[in-house]
């Protein structure tokens, strides 16, 4: 796979191809498999994802220690409110929903990890839906985004233990803003200046989890961060441009990473984790955790 | 090389695709050293996974693992109890393999018994769900369960090698790595070999046939 956004548009504009489909023909040469075969398992990516939104969005759901779930229904459902029927309130609500289908030991897909996993499926399904846009187009749109996740693994990293949340939910948001940017209609450097939009809004973000646990504040990141990808999208698609290119904003996440203190790395150790809130409710609910 | 499904995928069972799903993967290739589901498990869990496993079923997900169930299958959910239904004796204990910075945050030293066949397996979860065994019975190796992989022991005599690759071609497999190594010259030779296709069990059973092949097995591949 590609190492270098930039390297992917150039071909891409070469070969007069979307990042997608030079995205599918790559992994094909890669793998060597045919390219059927990875939409196919991309597609059943899709479904799981689809599935993880609507069992998220009843509601019923608890995580391990109780302190997520039922937030993606709360918002789902309510009728009043500034963006009330607007796709931004459902893409958030499908956020929330993976995300506390994955807190609760539900069947998610890690896109690019578990604890990021709602942004993607959120912003890409939303948009689908929101334009009636089919599988076909989601396949492909989840193929870019797998181009531009393995990019941030080859040049930066897709670990909160190695990088910091900006490693997850921010380089979820990056994927989805370049992959939905695509689907949209954008053209290969409308997504890589929504890569670069994504993340840059992402930069410094601390991997904080309560007592460790991909619950809190993880959940929300990931609304949270599929409402940066969806600024990103639209900022992209009116032609605005980001002067430091995509990849020199993915290195610089990497290099923020690799410098960030190791308690603002999945450690528990800093952030929100260690509020006194934090702290308290972390004791509380791992003894919880332990009689189960 | 990082592949667009590892990006896209696993398709899991959450929490987390380190301490959930790598876990996992963890317990389904130590089950393949015994040949199957085993009666007694004893598993050392070190750093981030003895601090933060059991609110992420660290411990549900290797021991359903070792009972032969993927990352997406929701018997992880239960494997616990699942397990004492089946009869798999296991032990959970937290330790220190090593200072922080040597050994990877997200270890597991995985003990295991079946039909009077023992093993000991270290391997680490590296984050997305990806996977490194880097010990087997005492033997350093490099298995990331990306391919089918076949593991031996065998003694150390001249033309080991092409024998056992002579083995593997009559059957059309293609090798896509092997690495040999051993603890002392004229010691047990210890094989890995990453194979591009599925193996019956007439290729496990004719290496096992060689008289100089202490042992073999066929670790399956665990990534997408």
């Amino acid at each position: 796979m590609y190492r270098s956004l930039q390297e992917a548009v150039r071909d891409a504009e070469s070969q007069k191809k979307t990042l997608g489909q030079l995205a599918l023909e790559t992994e094909s040469r890669d793998q060597g498999r045919p390219v059927a075969e990875i939409r196919a398992a991309l597609k059943r990516a899709l479904d799981v994802m689809r599935g993880a939104i609507a069992q998220g969005l009843t509601g019923d759901l608890r995580s391990a220690s109780g302190l997520v779930g039922g937030d993606a229904a709360k918002l789902h459902t309510r009728a009043t409110g500034p963006l009330a029927d607007t796709p931004f309130r459902d893409i958030l609500s499908r956020a929330l929903a993976v995300q506390e289908v994955n807190a609760a030991m539900g069947v998610i897909v890690a896109a690019p990890t578990a604890g990021g996993a709602g942004v993607l499926p959120a912003v890409l399904t939303g948009l689908a839906d929101a334009r009636k846009l089919g599988d076909e187009q989601l396949v492909d749109a989840l193929a870019t985004a797998g181009l531009i996740g393995a990019v941030v693994a080859e040049r930066a990293s897709l670990s909160g233990a190695e990088g910091g949340c900006q490693a997850e939910t921010g380089a979820a948001a990056a994927m989805a803003a370049g992959a939905a940017t695509e689907m949209l209609g954008g053209s290969p450097t409308q997504v890589v200046n929504a890569v670069a939009l994504a993340q840059q809004g992402t930069l410094g973000l601390v991997c904080d989890p309560l007592g460790g646990l991909v619950e809190l504040p993880c959940v929300f990141r990931n609304a949270t961060g599929a409402a940066i990808a969806l600024a990103a999208i639209e900022m992209a698609l009116a032609g605005i441009t980001f002067a430091i290119p995509a990849d020199e904003v993915i290195d610089t996440m990497g290099e923020i990473g690799r410098e960030m203190d190791v308690r603002y790395r999945e450690t528990a150790g800093g952030g929100l984790a260690a509020t006194p809130t934090g702290r308290r409710l972390a004791r509380e609910r791992l003894v919880q955790i332990k009689k189960a | 090389m990082v592949s667009l499904l590892d990006i896209i995928g696993p398709v899991m069972v959450g929490p987390s695709s380190s301490h959930t799903a790598g876990a996992c993967r963890l317990g389904l290739l130590a089950r393949c050293l015994v040949g199957g589901t085993p009666e007694r498990a004893r598993i050392e869990l070190h750093g981030s996974f003895a601090r933060t496993g059991e609110g992420h079923g660290t411990d549900k997900a290797i021991v359903g693992g070792l009972m032969g169930f993927r990352p997406d299958d929701e018997r992880l959910r239960t494997s616990l109890e699942i397990a004492e239904k089946e009869g798999l004796d296991y032990k959970f204990e937290k330790t220190k393999l090593g200072e922080e910075g040597a050994v990877h945050p997200n270890t597991a030293r995985i003990s295991i018994e079946r039909g009077g066949r023992t093993s000991v397996m270290v391997g680490s979860s590296l984050g997305a769900g990806r996977v490194l065994i880097t010990e087997i019975d005492g033997y350093p190796v490099e298995v990331t369960g990306n391919y089918h992989t076949v593991v031996l022991v065998a003694e150390d005599i001249p033309g080991s090698v092409a024998r056992i690759a002579g083995v593997l071609a009559e059957h059309h497999i293609n090798i896509a790595t092997l690495r040999l190594t051993r603890k002392e010259r004229g010691g047990d030779a210890f094989m890995v070999i990453e194979i591009d296709d599925v193996p019956d069990e007439r290729v496990r059973d004719e290496l096992r046939a060689l008289s100089w092949v202490k042992w073999a097995f066929r670790l399956e591949k665990v990534s997408a």
